[in-house]
């Protein structure tokens, strides 16, 4: 029965993601073609239900977590390195131990997770509402107002992904007084990872745009002087949202992947306010001395997140693919 | 096609010049070059003399020329945090990441192409499924995960390759290989298997993808009429049909897997670029940032550019394409 309900959760959730998608294209005309692709694929289920239960987890971290990571007056310095719960030495309620702080690790997960959830998703849409709206003003204007936009996309696209972001909060970090820098580490890190991405979604609108504007309907819109904007908006977008929506899923995963590198490498999230990939940072430093749990279940916390994002983004491809149905 | 080996090189040169840009303004605008280069009793009068004799008082255009102009001969400046000169830097530093692309680039062609011809050729049976499930797992692993997980295992556990470091190196001239002691290329397995894991997903995708589509062409089903064995026509006939998308995959994917070297060299404390670059980013060391910035992006276009035109040379249906699509956009 639970099981029931978390799938149902998960599919609105996932169906949200670029949220004109939903009302235009997939509530009307595909819904029941995909709710049962989506029955009859197990793999798409288990990974739905997965990041429901990892969303939910994270989203009420602070009614189910034993302690609040980040409150120090609540870490007890005799409560460290205590492994996890099917250890002899381990104890109740810290099932999945604790690091060198006295920090329960299974809390610190949950409040990783909700960083890293809010993260990957916020940097989607930036990326999607820049790209998108770039690529219709591209694809429907054309002469130099495309040449500019397309070109910087190259410019973009001419610099591997994972540099582009560490210039973007490398260089934000250091221009920033230190006090904002933690404050604003998180959309620093969404601006970092929207900004190589956008140009992806630019590009598929645009290429759909520079076709559906010589179409009759669109010359007949402009002739009863329909607002351009009105008909990038409600005639041309609708017609492209597939590949999008399969794209943003994929992003979503990678978004995360990147933001969890990121922070890894140390440009990400602060440690007082870490995303898993600060957590997997920290741990790693005692790789060493047998505390292998502080590094270990974050990690795996983040693989569970992504493989299930990109478990969801596979089905919805070939599911949405013409050419497969 | 000289046509077009001219506009695809113009293309490259501007994106190059348009990233130049971009390194400049960092160099520039974001930290004071003096105050990063003198010493904190330098005199007002000092600075200035230093301003004046960097150039720094000149109009943005003129910088920005000298800029390139410097960088098109080699020469980033000086480092800002341990005073030596960015190229010999980053020339000392290019041949460990080199050795590790190259590596990983060989384990994921090895283990990739022969992982999906397995799955297009047994489609459907209980091993290509897991396989294929496993590579939705390789893309979903973040690299420096794996890099944590194989030294939790191989390293911690087991105690059997080094977890960081490069072991001993030999000097060939210049450059210095891992590749000779058996301390080097102990310290390179690990690294290289974890820089490769995405690599290896990507080539056995493509692959697959590709047998789906040669098996099903007549010369396959011709060569299996007239007798040949079956493990023949997919391992040779088919097989090499569909090496050309690898190999340019392979290429393309030179450039990627250099700037993601700078995760494994982070994980394994390997002492590439890539760990000169972060270390830089932590201290603010702009100049090196630019020099690794305009390095990986030049390799990046360059390499793009050559496939570019190695296949409008091979395929001249591109070019035509390529002059209709120029003529709609402009």
């Amino acid at each position: 029965m639970a099981n029931l309900s978390m799938t149902t959760e998960t599919d609105t959730e996932t169906d949200t993601a670029p949220q004109p998608a939903r009302r235009a294209s997939l509530a009307a005309i595909r819904d029941s073609d995909l709710w049962y692709s989506f029955r009859t694929h197990p793999s798409a289920v288990f990974a739905a239900c997965l990041l429901a239960l990892v969303a939910l987890t994270a989203l009420f971290a602070p009614w189910i977590t034993p302690q609040d990571p980040y409150d120090l007056a609540a870490l007890e310095l005799w409560n460290s390195e205590i492994p996890p719960i099917w250890n002899e030495a381990g104890q109740w309620p810290y099932i999945l131990g604790t690091d060198t702080q006295g920090r329960d690790i299974l809390s610190a997960i949950l409040y990783g997770s909700r960083i890293s959830l809010i993260i990957g998703f916020a940097s989607v849409i930036a990326a999607l509402s820049v790209g998108l709206s770039l690529g219709l003003i591209a694809g429907y204007f054309g002469g130099w107002v495309d040449n500019v936009i397309m070109r910087l996309g190259d410019v973009l696209l001419s610099m591997p992904f994972i540099l582009i972001a560490i210039l973007i909060t490398a260089v934000a970090t250091a221009s920033l007084p230190t006090g904002l820098k933690d404050v604003l580490a998180a959309p620093i890190l969404i601006l970092a990872i929207a900004v190589p991405s956008w140009v992806q979604y630019a590009r598929t609108v645009r290429a759909s745009a520079m076709v559906e504007r010589k179409k009759e309907y669109v010359q007949a819109a402009r002739l009863i002087r329909v607002k351009p904007w009105r008909i990038m908006l409600h005639h041309i977008l609708p017609n492209c949202l597939t590949p999008i929506l399969v794209a943003a899923t994929l992003n979503f995963g990678l978004a995360i992947l990147s933001e969890a590198t990121l922070s890894f490498l140390g440009v990400g999230m602060p440690p007082d306010q870490p995303s898993l990939g600060t957590l997997i940072r920290i741990g790693n430093q005692y790789l060493f001395s047998g505390l292998w749990w502080i590094v270990v279940f974050p990690a795996v916390q983040l693989c569970l997140i992504v493989l299930s994002v990109n478990m969801i983004g596979d089905w919805l491809r070939d599911a949405l693919n013409p050419k497969l149905r | 096609m000289l046509a077009f080996l001219i506009k695809r090189t113009a293309n490259a040169a501007f994106v190059m010049l348009a990233v130049a840009l971009l390194a400049f303004i960092i160099f520039r605008f974001f930290g004071d070059p003096v105050e990063m280069m003198v010493n904190e009793q330098a005199t007002q009068a000092d600075r200035a003399e230093l301003r004046e004799r960097l150039g720094l008082n000149d109009g943005f255009v003129t910088q920005y020329t000298r800029f390139v102009t410097n960088a098109v001969q080699g020469d980033f400046g000086i480092s800002y945090r341990n005073q030596q000169d960015v190229m010999v830097l980053i020339g000392e530093r290019f041949p460990a990441t080199f050795e590790l692309v190259l590596v990983a680039t060989i384990i994921s062609l090895v283990v990739g192409i022969p992982l999906g011809v397995i799955t297009a050729v047994h489609r459907n049976s209980p091993l290509a499924n897991a396989l294929q499930l496993g590579s939705i797992v390789g893309v979903s692993l973040p690299s420096f995960v794996v890099g944590i997980m194989l030294i939790l295992a191989f390293s911690v556990s087991l105690g059997w390759l080094p977890a960081f470091g490069r072991g001993e190196t030999v000097d060939i001239g210049w450059w210095s290989t891992g590749l000779l002691t058996p301390s080097g290329r102990a310290a390179l397995v690990l690294p290289a298997i974890s820089l490769s894991t995405f690599q290896i997903t990507l080539v056995m995708r493509l692959v697959r993808a590709e047998m789906l589509e040669t098996l099903r062409t007549d010369y396959v089903k011709f060569a299996r009429a007239r007798g040949v064995p079956v493990g023949r026509v997919n391992w040779v006939h088919a097989l090499r049909n569909c090496l050309m998308p690898v190999i340019t995959l392979t290429g393309m994917q030179i450039g990627n897997l250099i700037a993601f070297a700078l995760v494994t060299e982070t994980v394994f404390q390997w002492p590439g670029m890539g760990l000169l670059f972060i270390q830089a980013v932590t201290f603010v060391d702009i100049p090196v940032m630019a020099a690794y910035l305009m390095l990986v992006s030049f390799i990046f276009v360059v390499l793009n550019t050559v496939v570019d035109v190695t296949y409008a040379w091979v395929d001249p249906r591109l070019r035509d394409d390529a002059a209709k699509a120029g003529g709609a956009n402009g």
